[in-house]
């Protein structure tokens, strides 16, 4: 007991974690390539990739369950395979597949985790309140866990990769296999911990929308990062405003665009689409200089570039297009079969 | 320790004004001064928490499964009173007036004890595939903590059910007293120990229930059949002898026979035919170098298993 004292809180520059030339073989297949990033104290980031692209393999490396082939990385201020364990005792984990025993209640289930990692005793209790609660499961604690819906699984796990309070949580692909209800209010909850709790979030997804929750986010492509940034700067880089208007006449108007405008538009989702720096000011010039004669414009809709623009404006596929082939498929299998 | 949560740090040091309001819903549903605890560093008291942990989730997984406390008697149920009535009056010319089901007891509670054990390493396998093996393997312990406790939960539960045989025992003829029961039990605990150990080590590189099944079959019945539980071990023919004297659990079955035999009351000839004792090139084996034997491998593969767990990954 006599080690538990007070941590001086960490400062506001602290790096959370720190990868460096990090890169993991499996034989032949060279799952990570050689990634460098950092990640602030206090910031929820993303990984953001297709299946297969390394996310799970990166976040099984950073906390401590499989070893790097090459580079380093510290999590925590600790090194992830030198001081494996003053690691582990500072993250949390919450992984892809449930790790929960079923035939245990959601209170045994975190008691089992408050021994295992060795909280003081008199903490455990009021802390497994305190989460629990948190993800609105208190009520339903003494419920075996085989009872639960997929959704409050995923909770209690989160719950429980927050028991000890840990510096960094990691979350691999925290809402996979989820209605989308239940996704967005397992992401409120992770919204809320990231305000509550002071901790770092390092979390992967394959899904779009999701990466906008991220303060920063590195799309993650074929064992390689490709780019890193806010959601906001990624889709800046990407640049153009996707209009839309619809029109009397497609054909016609698609012209007028071409010969006033000098704009290449095309016919998508039935509606005139094409891209321009900035929608709001360009609206206004459109009507302004839009003939009566021409075919009248009946709606228009000005949209942002998505981060689905993002992925495909930098690896050339989108990410549904990326797990389809084959190869990241059969990588996806490899990486399980080995990691195991 | 606990540190009060309004401390500012780098979350609140970012938080917009405008999000004032539902932090302070947040901090009106948690209560004050437990906000975070400190996970301390690796000591003995840990390591034993985290063995007492493991452990006692294996019994209250056991306590919840009734159905497999009932399926486990059926075996020795069935081998004491179907088998054994059955093939008592085959076996009687040879048995010398000793009960058929007396003399098969000692085996039988021994197969009990070894299925139980290796079921209960079995658990490693489910755990495995439903992930839960996962939550114990990044926990900041070591993996011997974890074996070990893992041990310890299937002995116990093992040792659980011999206890149930133990008391069925004065229906076969058993005479026991306090001082047997304790002997048996503690000779049991020993192989109860020593299969979970072997079912873990086994565990440890085998990740499908269908396969661990199929190895338990193959491993387990020709133990139990080679080690003498149904027939005294003099005069097999060579190959047989051989094969009785490399099989780990016929200084189990041995030890326990003898011990039950100790305390009948039954002709030297009798003795002599159906408790002749294990022999090394005629030298009988005594019961305490027997038992050694048994808890030897116990531990070597103990140690295997904490080899194995610690190496992966």
């Amino acid at each position: 007991m006599s080690a538990t004292v007070a941590v001086e809180p960490p400062a506001l520059t602290e790096t959370a974690i720190s990868v460096e030339g990090l890169g993991k073989r499996y034989g032949e297949l060279q799952a990570v390539r050689g990634i460098d990033f950092q990640v602030r104290g206090g910031e929820t980031f993303g990984f953001l990739g297709p299946n297969g692209a390394g996310k799970s393999t990166t976040i099984n490396m950073l906390c401590t369950l499989v070893r790097p082939t090459s580079g380093s990385a510290t999590v925590a201020g600790h090194d992830v395979v030198r001081e494996r364990d003053a690691v582990r005792r500072n993250i949390g984990l919450v992984f892809q597949d449930t790790t929960l025993d079923g035939y245990l209640t959601a209170e045994q289930n975190l008691r089992l985790h408050a021994e295992l990692y060795g909280m003081p005793r008199q903490s455990i209790v009021p802390r497994m309140r305190q989460v629990m609660e948190m993800v609105g499961l208190w009520e339903r604690r003494r419920s075996l866990v085989n009872t639960f819906s997929g959704g409050m699984k995923r909770r209690l796990e989160i719950a429980r990769g927050l028991l000890h309070s840990p510096r960094v949580l990691f979350l691999d692909e925290p809402t996979i296999g989820l209605d989308p209800q239940t996704r967005s209010s397992i992401w409120s909850y992770i919204s809320e911990l990231g305000r509550a709790e002071d901790i770092t979030i390092f979390l992967t997804t394959h899904y779009m929308e999701e990466a906008e929750y991220c303060e920063r986010i590195a799309i993650i492509d074929q064992g390689k990062i490709i780019v890193l940034d806010t959601p906001e700067a990624l889709k800046e880089s990407v640049g153009k405003d996707r209009v839309q208007i619809h029109t009397g006449d497609d054909a016609a108007a698609i012209e007028v665009l071409r010969e006033r405008f000098g704009i290449e538009a095309a016919v998508s989702e039935e509606l005139v689409t094409f891209g321009v720096a900035l929608g709001e000011e360009f609206v206004p010039r459109l009507f302004a200089e839009w003939d009566p004669a021409h075919p009248p414009i009946r709606s228009v809709s000005i949209s942002r570039p998505s981060l689905d623009d993002v992925f495909m404006s930098y690896t050339g596929s989108t990410i549904r297009d990326a797990e389809q082939s084959p190869g990241t498929d059969h990588l996806r299998h490899v990486a399980r079969m080995m990691g195991r | 320790m606990a540190r009060a949560p309004s401390r500012p740090g780098p979350a609140s040091a970012r938080r917009p004004a405008g999000e004032q309001a539902s932090d302070g819903q947040l901090a009106a549903r948690t209560p004050q001064g437990v906000a975070r605890v400190r996970v301390p560093t690796r000591t003995v008291h840990s390591e034993l928490r985290a063995i007492a942990v493991v452990w006692r989730r294996e019994l209250i997984r056991f306590s919840r499964d009734r159905l497999r406390l009932i399926t486990a008697l059926v075996q020795p149920f069935l081998f004491l009173f179907v088998l054994g009535t059955g093939l008592s009056r085959l076996a009687s010319p040879g048995t010398h007036g000793v009960n058929f089901r007396t003399f098969v007891y000692p085996g039988v509670l021994c197969m009990a004890v070894m299925f139980i054990a290796m079921f209960s390493a079995a658990s490693i396998v489910w755990d495995r595939e439903f992930g839960f093996l996962r939550e114990m393997m990044v926990a900041p312990v070591r993996r011997s903590s974890l074996v070990l406790g893992k041990c310890l939960g299937g002995t116990t539960v093992a040792a659980f059910e011999g206890a149930i045989v133990i008391a069925i025992g004065p229906l076969v003829g058993v005479p026991y007293t306090l001082g047997l029961v304790l002997t048996v039990f503690a000779l049991q605990l020993l192989l109860a120990f020593s299969i979970t150990a072997f079912g873990v080590m086994a565990a440890a590189r085998v990740s499908q229930m269908q396969s661990f099944m199929a190895l338990t079959q193959m491993v387990i019945l020709p133990m139990f059949f080679i080690s003498g539980a149904l027939f005294p071990v003099s005069d097999l023919p060579p190959w047989l002898a051989i094969l009785n004297r490399l099989d780990p659990l016929t200084y189990a079955v041995d030890p326990m026979r003898r011990l039950i035999f100790s305390h009948l009351d039954i002709s030297a000839v009798a003795r002599h035919a159906l408790d002749p004792g294990v022999t090394w090139w005629g030298w009988r084996v005594p019961s305490l170098l027997e038992a050694a034997v048994v808890a030897l491998l116990g531990l070597a593969m103990l140690l295997v298993a904490i080899f194995e767990f610690s190496q992966a990954e």
